[in-house]
């Protein structure tokens, strides 16, 4: 794969990770540039009290802000924000984060499906979204959201996810533009980070 | 007019005439709800009374005032626990309960306590400190249904386990299932508990300032609002907070968008503990 059409510049790229997300983050994060101009927003599936070891972990390889996200942050380029244990993270009009404690979809809060849904309203044709490695089906209907309303949806090559379940799962909905590997994303978001 | 809108400009618009409605029909105002949780909980809803547009809800809202109030109902599904985030538990026991021990009679407000588990969980506190019966207790919601399950304190037995496992991390010492009745697959509170507790409904956005409050605790119930409501809210709060008394807001929730952070100083900013200047 050498280089993918985009219609139009993104605004924002949303990623969804499970079981063997941390790997597969960890890798991305320190491939990214420190004049990436997007921001990225996170949903990893975690533990509850187990934001804080993800965070630590997550920040040491990034060049970019990394922060737990919390509720009516302003969302900024070039900043990674993560979904905080036992929380939905979702993205606003105004460009902000919210928060909130609805219950659990697809088994999970935070959950990917509600960020994906969320942020398809706001950035429509402008957003990219990803799924990554994982053990259950959460991100499909996001994804599925996604490209109703416009955006480009990625999905980690099943053989080569750590488990290859969760970008299956997506896979199946019909809705995913382009299947990559790790490294195939890593230099996706190089071009349209540039 | 609207230029070529796009799929997500057209449900917004629709989403606008809908609060509009609803807010003529029967007064409620959720125009500066957080929407992309309100988009969620109108989806949903559409889903199962089976309508495919935003704006197909305005008849039957406008119509059918029994389905109106089971929207309502439904925006507050929440799922709240006892003692959640234990280490707030801790230092209000710490930190502010010995400095509400120095007074004669103590008020504290729960605002949006949901279905009740925060309420015992402090009355517990109270009473393991002995001071419960020198407090009043205000426990409000504006949802009624909540406020009713909130009164009852009857919660499924399945729960436990991470109520005892959050109280123990909240530094306390005695048995939690002491506290209640266990039946068949639920729990039902002591009594004594809620011998202090008033509750009541009341909403955040239309009703006014609750006089003289030792301690407000309002945890997650401001993530449900933009921040312009936030601000009105948090100064509503302040209001009703006697000089030197204490907020408590939720974790991961913010005051930096309001004007009241002037007036409060840090008990524990990390843990979203504050205390009202002099005046
Ligand atoms: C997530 S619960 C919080 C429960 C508890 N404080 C906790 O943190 O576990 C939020 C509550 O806020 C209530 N709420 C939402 N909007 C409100 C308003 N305008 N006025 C009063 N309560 C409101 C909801 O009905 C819900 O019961």
């Amino acid at each position: 794969m050498s280089s993918v059409a985009v219609e139009k510049k993104p605004r924002a790229v949303v990623l969804g990770a499970s079981a063997g997300g941390i790997n597969a983050l960890g890798f991305l994060f320190s491939e990214l540039r420190e004049d990436f101009s997007l921001p990225i927003l996170v949903t990893k599936h975690v533990g509850l009290n187990d934001d804080r070891g993800m965070l630590r972990v997550l920040a040491r390889q990034s060049v970019l802000p990394v922060r737990v996200a919390k509720d009516k942050y302003r969302i900024q380029a070039g900043a990674i924000y993560l979904a905080p244990a036992d929380y939905h993270m979702l993205v606003e009009g105004q460009g902000v984060i919210s928060l909130n404690l609805e219950e659990p979809v697809a088994h999970s809060r935070p959950s990917i499906d509600v960020l994906f849904q969320s942020a398809a309203r706001v950035y429509g044709q402008e957003l990219v979204a990803v799924v990554l490695t994982g053990a259950n089906r959460d991100g499909a209907d996001g994804i599925r959201t996604v490209k109703h309303f416009g955006g480009t949806t990625v999905a980690q090559c099943p053989e080569n996810a750590e488990i290859g379940l969760m970008p299956r799962a997506s896979l199946d909905t019909g809705c995913v533009d382009y299947l990559m590997t790790l490294e195939e994303i890593s230099a996706f978001l190089d071009q349209i980070g540039a | 007019m609207m230029e070529n809108g796009s799929v997500a400009d057209l449900e917004r618009l629709e989403l606008d005439l809908l609060l509009d409605a609803v807010k003529t029909r029967y007064g409620y105002d959720f125009h500066d709800y957080a929407k992309a949780s309100m988009i969620r909980r109108v989806r949903k809803y559409m889903d199962k009374v089976g309508i495919d547009y935003v704006s197909g809800l305005i008849p039957l809202f406008l119509h059918d005032d029994r389905a109106f109030h089971r929207f309502v109902k439904s925006l507050a599904v929440v799922v709240t626990e006892m003692f959640r985030d234990p280490d707030v538990f801790k230092v209000l026991r710490e930190e502010v309960i010995p400095v509400l021990k120095t007074y004669p009679f103590i008020k504290i407000w729960h605002a949006g306590c949901a279905s009740g588990q925060e309420v015992y969980s402090m009355a517990i506190l109270l009473e393991e400190e002995g001071i419960l019966d020198r407090c009043q207790i205000y426990a409000t919601d504006f949802n009624d249904g909540a406020l009713k399950l909130a009164k009852n304190g009857i919660y499924p037995a399945q729960d436990i386990s991470r109520y005892e496992n959050n109280y123990r991390l909240a530094g306390g010492k005695a048995q939690l299932g002491d506290y209640w009745v266990s039946r068949y697959d639920s729990i039902k509170i002591n009594r004594r508990l809620a011998e202090r507790v008033t509750f009541a409904n009341h909403n955040l956005v239309t009703d006014g300032v609750f006089g003289e409050m030792n301690l407000v605790m309002c945890r997650n119930v401001l993530i449900y609002f933009n921040e312009q409501l936030q601000d009105r809210a948090l100064t509503l709060i302040n209001d009703s907070l006697c000089p030197r008394g204490f907020l408590c807001i939720g974790r991961r929730e913010n005051l930096k968008f309001s004007q009241i952070r002037n007036h409060l100083e840090d008990v524990s900013n990390r843990l979203r503990i504050y205390r009202k200047l002099g005046s």
